[in-house]
C-alpha cells in the first residue's frame, strides 16, 4: 500500500466517522454540548432517537410520567446548575404537553433545549396519527424553534439551538425532528463549525453609560438597588459583583421573586422582596427613592403595582440584556443593555478608579427612614398554639434547615409560594426555583426532581400547596424510580388559598369553587407511591415531624395541615401604589373598580 | 422628573417599518405572530425574498401606535432570532414609500368617461378594458391611492386590490 492510499483511507475513515443517522446525530450533538442528563418520555415519533440513546453511554435519561413534568424538571435542573435543561418528547400530545413548561421557561428566561419527534416529512400536513403543528404551536412560547426537514441541516440546527438557548437573554428553544430525518444518514458537524447567521446578542455595556450610572449613584441621597432574575441568569459572578457593589456603596437592596438569593438575605442591606407581597420597607423604599438601580429586572406588574404611582421621584437606571425590556413598562433615565456580569464588573471598576464617595449624611438619613419602616415588622403574624399557621410552618422549616448550605427550594404557585419567598431566606443564587412570570401551579414537584438529579446529595424541598401539588403529583413516581429524596412540604389549607384570599377581599367572600373538595389522604398516597408520608396537625408536633422528614433519605410527602383561613400579608391591593399597602386584614382598604379589573 | 406612565400617553401615529430577515420557514408567521400576540396593529404588510443568494426577505409593515408602542415594536422585532435589521422609515424621514393598486371600475356613458379622465390625472393606467369596465393600475404614496379610490367610488368602483407599502431609503446607502 503506498502513501496516497493510506492517506485516502485516513480521510475516508474520518469522513465515515462523521457520517451517521439523524438519531445518532442528536445524541452526538448532545454529548458535544456537554449534556449529561435529559428528561423525557418516549413515543412513536422519537423511537429512533431513543434507540440511539439506548446504545450510548454518558447520558442519563430521566423518564418522567407526563411531558409537562419533563419540562419543569429540566427547568429545575437548569436553574440550579446554570446549564441548559434538555427535554426529549414525542410528536403530537408529547409536544402539546410540553407547551406549559415552554411558556414558563420563556417567561422566566430559563435555558432549555426541547427536542420533539415529528411524523415523517411526507405525512406532514395530512392529519397523521400524533401529528400536530409543533413549531406553529410553540412559536410564541419559545425563543426560537425549528422544523428540521433535511438531514443536512440537523447538526447545525442542534448546535444553534444550544447557542440561542444559553446566550443573550436565555430561554427555551425547540427542535422538531421528523421520524424519516432521524433514520436518514448525513454528515455531522461539530459545534465549533456552527455560527448563527444573524444572532448576535449584545453583552458588552456602553462605557459612557456606566460612567453616568456611577455618577448618578454617587450623587444619590436615597438610592435603591432593585435586582432581578437577570443577576441569577448571568451566573454566580454577577451575584458576587452585586455584593461588592453594595460593599462599596452601602446602598439598600430589594429584589424580585426571581432574583432571591443573588444578594444574601442575612446582610443588613437586604430589605426583602418588593411588590404585591413584598415587605413594607422594600416597597416604601421603592416609592421614595431618588435613584433606582434596576439590575436584570423587568418592572413586572407584581413588582410595580400601579404604574403611574410607581417610584415617582426616582431617576432610573435600567440594566438589562434584552433591549426590548427598556422603556417597556416604565420610562427610564439611563438604559444599559448588557450582560449583568460585564456591566457590574465595569460599575465596580469605575466606582473604584473614579474614587466615588457616597452622600454619607444623606445616606445615613435614608437608612434611618428605612429602619423606621422596618420597625413596622410587616411580616409578623399572630401565631397560635392550637393550629399550625402556614407562616410558622415555613419559619420552622427554615430554622431546622438553615445550618445546611445545600438547601434548594422549589415552590408551586399561590399563598405558600409568597410565604416561602418572604420567610425562607436565601444567601446564594440558584437555590430558589419558582414559577415567577407564568405562575404555573404544578411547577414545584417536577422542578424538585430536576434539582435533585443535578444535586443528588443536596436537600431539595418543594414548598407546596395541596391544590398545586395535585397537578403534577404523578412525578412522585419518577422520584421513586430514580431514588430522589425530594421533600414535598404541603401547606394543606384545603383551599386554593390565593384564589380564596382574592375572593374574600374582592368578591364578597363568595368562595366560588376554591375549596379543595375530596382531597386525597396524602399519607396514604405516599404509601401508594412507596415513599414516606407524614402528617402534622398541631403546632406541637411540627418540629418533630420536620426532623423526621429531614432524616430519611427517601422521597417524602409531608401533609402539613395549616389554618385554612390565613391570608398572605403584607399586600398591595390591585391597582394601588407601593405606599398604599395593607399589613393585615384589619387594614380594610377599598379596592377601586379599576383595581378589580386587574389580575 | 418625568411621567413614568408609558401607555396611553400620546396620540397614535402611523409608522412604516422594514424588517430584513432570513428567508427561512415560519419567519413570516413569527413576525405576524409577534404583532397579534402583543396586540399591535398591522395596517399593511408586504413580503418577498429580495436576495436569493443571501436568502434574505424584506418585510414592510405599516403599523400604528403611540410612540412608546412603536419603540416596543421595533425592539421586539430586533429581538427575533432571524432578524438582520429593522428600519423605521417614518422616524428616519429618509425613505421613499410606494404602493401599487389595481382598481376595477364598471360603468358606461358619462361616468365611464369621467373615470378615464380622473385616471389620467392620477397617472393610473388602464390594464384591462371592456365596454363596461376598466381595471386601472396606480402607483404612489398610500394617500394618493386612497384619494383615487374615493374619486372612483361614485363612478362605479367594484373592486380594489392593494399591494401594501414597499419602502426604500433615499441616497446611495442600503438600509
Amino acid at each position: 500500500m503506498d502513501m496516497d492510499d493510506t492517506l485516502k483511507d485516513a480521510v475516508a475513515a474520518a469522513e465515515s466517522a462523521q457520517a451517521m443517522s439523524g438519531a445518532q446525530m442528536v445524541i452526538r450533538a448532545l454529548k458535544d454540548q456537554g449534556v449529561t442528563h435529559i428528561f423525557g418520555y418516549p413515543g412513536g415519533a422519537v423511537l429512533p432517537i431513543y434507540d440511539a440513546l439506548f446504545q450510548v453511554e454518558g447520558i442519563t435519561h430521566v423518564l418522567v410520567r407526563h411531558e409537562q413534568g419533563a419540562v419543569h424538571a429540566a427547568e429545575g435542573y437548569a436553574r440550579s446548575t446554570g446549564k441548559p435543561g434538555v427535554v426529549l418528547v414525542t410528536s403530537g400530545p408529547g409536544a402539546t404537553n410540553a407547551v406549559t413548561g415552554l411558556t414558563d421557561a420563556l417567561m422566566d428566561s430559563i435555558p432549555l433545549v426541547v427536542l420533539t419527534g415529528q411524523v415523517p416529512t411526507h405525512l406532514i400536513g395530512t392529519d397523521a396519527f400524533q401529528e400536530c403543528d409543533t413549531v406553529g404551536i410553540t412559536r410564541p412560547c419559545t425563543k426560537n424553534n425549528w422544523l428540521v426537514r433535511h438531514i443536512g441541516d440537523l447538526s447545525r440546527v442542534l448546535h444553534e439551538a444550544f447557542e440561542i438557548a444559553t446566550t443573550g437573554r436565555p430561554g427555551p428553544v425547540l427542535v422538531d425532528i421528523p421520524k424519516d430525518v432521524q433514520f436518514q444518514t448525513g454528515s455531522y458537524l461539530g459545534p465549533q463549525s456552527v455560527h448563527h447567521r444573524t444572532y448576535r446578542p449584545k453583552t458588552d455595556p456602553d462605557l459612557s453609560s456606566i460612567v453616568k450610572a456611577v455618577e448618578m449613584m454617587a450623587a444619590a441621597k436615597k438610592p435603591l438597588f432593585y435586582t432581578g432574575g437577570g443577576i441569577i441568569n448571568s451566573g454566580p459572578e454577577a451575584s458576587a459583583l452585586l455584593r461588592e457593589l453594595v460593599d462599596l456603596t452601602g446602598f439598600p437592596v430589594t429584589s424580585t421573586l426571581m432574583g432571591l438569593g443573588a444578594f444574601p438575605a442575612s446582610r443588613p442591606e437586604w430589605l426583602g422582596m418588593l411588590g404585591m407581597h413584598g415587605t413594607w420597607e422594600a416597597n416604601h423604599a421603592m416609592h421614595d427613592c431618588d435613584v433606582m438601580i434596576c439590575l436584570g429586572a423587568r418592572f413586572d406588574d407584581r413588582c410595580t403595582g400601579k404604574v403611574s404611582s410607581f417610584s415617582p421621584k426616582s431617576k432610573k437606571i435600567h440594566l438589562d440584556i434584552d433591549a426590548s425590556q427598556i422603556n417597556k413598562i416604565v420610562r427610564v433615565d439611563l438604559p444599559i443593555v448588557a450582560d449583568a456580569t460585564k456591566a457590574l464588573c465595569e460599575m465596580v471598576r469605575f466606582w473604584k478608579t473614579q474614587k466615588h464617595k457616597v452622600q454619607g449624611a444623606a445616606l445615613k438619613e435614608w437608612w434611618a427612614q428605612i429602619n423606621q419602616w422596618r420597625g413596622k415588622k410587616s411580616l409578623s403574624y399572630r401565631n397560635s398554639d392550637s393550629i399550625i399557621k402556614p407562616q410558622h410552618a415555613i419559619d420552622r422549616l427554615y430554622e431546622l434547615t438553615k445550618h445546611r448550605s445545600d438547601v434548594y427550594v422549589t415552590t408551586e404557585v399561590g399563598q405558600h409560594q409568597m410565604w416561602a419567598a418572604q420567610r425562607f431566606h436565601f444567601n446564594e443564587p440558584n437555590h430558589w426555583m419558582t414559577s415567577g412570570g407564568l405562575g404555573t401551579m404544578g411547577y414545584g414537584l417536577p422542578a424538585a426532581v430536576g434539582v435533585q438529579i443535578a444535586h443528588p446529595d443536596a436537600l431539595v424541598i418543594d414548598i407546596a400547596g395541596e391544590a398545586s401539588v395535585q397537578m403534577t403529583m404523578q412525578e412522585m413516581s419518577t422520584a421513586m424510580q430514580y431514588e430522589l429524596p425530594i421533600k414535598i412540604f404541603i401547606l394543606n389549607n384545603e383551599y386554593m388559598g390565593m384564589v380564596r384570599q382574592w375572593q374574600e377581599i374582592l368578591h364578597g367572600k363568595r368562595y366560588s369553587h376554591s375549596y379543595s373538595e375530596a382531597l386525597p389522604d396524602f399519607v396514604k398516597m405516599a404509601d401508594a407511591f412507596g415513599c414516606v408520608g407524614l402528617r402534622a396537625d398541631k403546632p406541637s408536633e411540627l418540629d418533630g415531624k420536620i426532623q423526621e422528614m429531614l432524616s430519611v433519605r427517601r422521597p417524602v410527602l409531608f401533609d402539613c395541615r395549616v389554618d385554612p383561613t390565613e391570608n398572605c400579608y403584607p399586600m398591595i391591593p390591585s391597582g394601588a401604589a407601593h405606599n398604599e399597602m395593607l399589613l393585615s386584614p384589619d387594614d380594610g382598604g377599598e379596592i377601586s373598580d379599576a383595581g378589580k379589573m386587574l389580575v | 422628573m418625568h411621567d413614568t406612565k408609558i401607555k396611553q400617553s400620546a396620540e397614535n401615529e402611523r409608522h412604516t417599518l422594514t424588517v430584513l430577515v432570513d428567508n427561512e420557514a415560519g419567519v413570516l408567521a413569527r413576525v405576524v405572530g409577534l404583532f397579534s400576540g402583543r396586540g399591535y396593529n398591522i395596517e399593511s404588510l408586504t413580503v418577498a425574498e429580495v436576495d436569493p443568494m443571501a436568502r434574505t426577505s424584506r418585510i414592510t409593515i405599516v403599523t400604528s401606535g403611540t410612540p412608546e408602542v412603536i419603540e416596543q415594536i421595533e425592539s421586539q422585532l430586533r429581538r427575533l432570532v432571524p432578524t438582520h435589521a429593522v428600519t423605521n422609515w417614518t422616524s428616519a424621514k429618509a425613505g421613499i414609500e410606494r404602493e401599487m393598486a389595481l382598481i376595477k371600475v364598471a360603468g358606461t356613458g358619462e361616468k365611464r368617461v369621467e373615470a378615464l379622465r380622473m385616471a389620467d390625472a392620477f397617472r393610473a393606467r388602464p390594464v384591462d378594458t371592456t365596454h363596461a369596465s376598466f381595471v386601472f393600475e396606480i402607483t404612489g404614496a398610500p394617500a394618493k391611492i386612497d384619494s383615487f379610490i374615493e374619486l372612483m367610488r361614485p363612478l362605479g368602483l367594484v373592486d380594489v386590490s392593494r399591494t401594501g407599502v414597499a419602502a426604500i431609503s433615499r441616497g446611495p446607502e442600503a438600509m
